[in-house]
């Protein structure tokens, strides 16, 4: 059935699919980047000036306990980032929309180095609490495994001399990697891991005081801000480069 | 404080890693956007 409605579509009504076009996405984030990197340096300052000089050490773990208020936000953003990958990469499987394919291209180095930083933490954290840099324990190898994937994806979108099909191979390489995201979850209950359990849940009380989870919060809040604001200004940075490349070309 | 090492290097090596990627970030943006503006003015006669 035609529409025959003679009004134009209402442009004041949010649609996401708008952000599609890279010149809307273009015109979008630059108004937002400055937003977001001042709110995450905000964020971060207050975030790590209350983690390391306010909130109490732990009890049993001391001091060390303060490398959470970045090891922490590492790891959920290195499993958020690979989500965000992956949908690009379902957006680019499905509708082959170019700025999906452009988008995963950025996000993928961003997420090796957030999953390498939050491994690097990790490390730091363990060899005072557990004597040992590195234990092949699930938690640990299924986060490993996430950082393979990442360089995975980077190697295999710059690997062909046909660009579309170093897209589409890398995009088929996000997907299958997404079932490593609930291993990583899950990893601390299914298997015995000298991992810790998750500290938060759904369904019960924090296992934490108040006075560390605040500036956790903020700690994350910043790093993802902080994250979003890198991926924008890829992102920008690719799509202006594109657009260089096609006028070089035209000229 | 006997965990005082394992803290500064687990911050500093965020803080440096964050920072030259940030920096490469911002570098690219604003060579591209240079770059950009360059042809414009070539091309307009």
């Amino acid at each position: 059935m035609t529409n025959t409605s003679s009004s134009p579509p209402s442009q004041s009504s949010f649609n996401i699919h708008r952000f599609a076009n890279p010149r809307t996405f273009l015109r979008f984030a630059s108004k937002i980047q400055s937003w977001v990197t001042i709110s995450a340096i905000i964020f971060l300052v207050i975030g790590v000036i209350w983690g390391l000089c306010f909130s109490p050490a732990d009890w049993q773990q001391g001091d060390s306990v303060r490398i959470m208020y970045i090891h922490v936000p590492m790891a959920i953003l290195a499993s958020g980032g690979y989500f965000a990958l992956a949908a690009c990469a379902l957006c680019s499987l499905i509708w082959k929309h170019p700025l999906a394919d452009l988008a995963a291209g950025e996000i993928g180095p961003i997420g090796a180095v957030i999953t390498a930083l939050c491994l690097i933490t990790g490390s730091l954290w363990g060899k005072p609490m557990w004597g040992t840099w590195w234990v092949w324990d699930a938690r640990l190898t299924s986060v490993l495994v996430l950082f393979f994937l990442y360089l995975g994806h980077i190697t295999l979108l710059h690997a062909f001399d046909n660009q579309q099909k170093g897209y589409k191979a890398a995009a088929i390489l996000a997907l299958v990697g997404v079932f490593d995201l609930p291993i990583i979850k899950f990893s601390v209950n299914w298997w015995h891991t000298l991992h810790q359990p998750s500290t938060f849940s759904i369904i019960h009380a924090p296992a934490m005081s108040l006075s560390m989870i605040w500036p956790l919060i903020f700690c994350f809040m910043g790093f993802a801000l902080g994250f979003i604001a890198l991926v924008c200004m890829q992102l920008r940075a690719a799509i202006l480069e594109r657009q260089v490349r096609h006028f070089l070309l035209n000229e | 404080m006997t965990h005082l090492p394992y803290l500064i290097a687990a911050y500093g090596i965020t803080v440096l890693s964050l920072g030259i990627l940030s920096f490469h970030s911002w570098t690219r943006l604003k060579r591209v956007q240079k770059k950009l503006i360059q042809i414009q003015n070539n091309q307009q006669p």
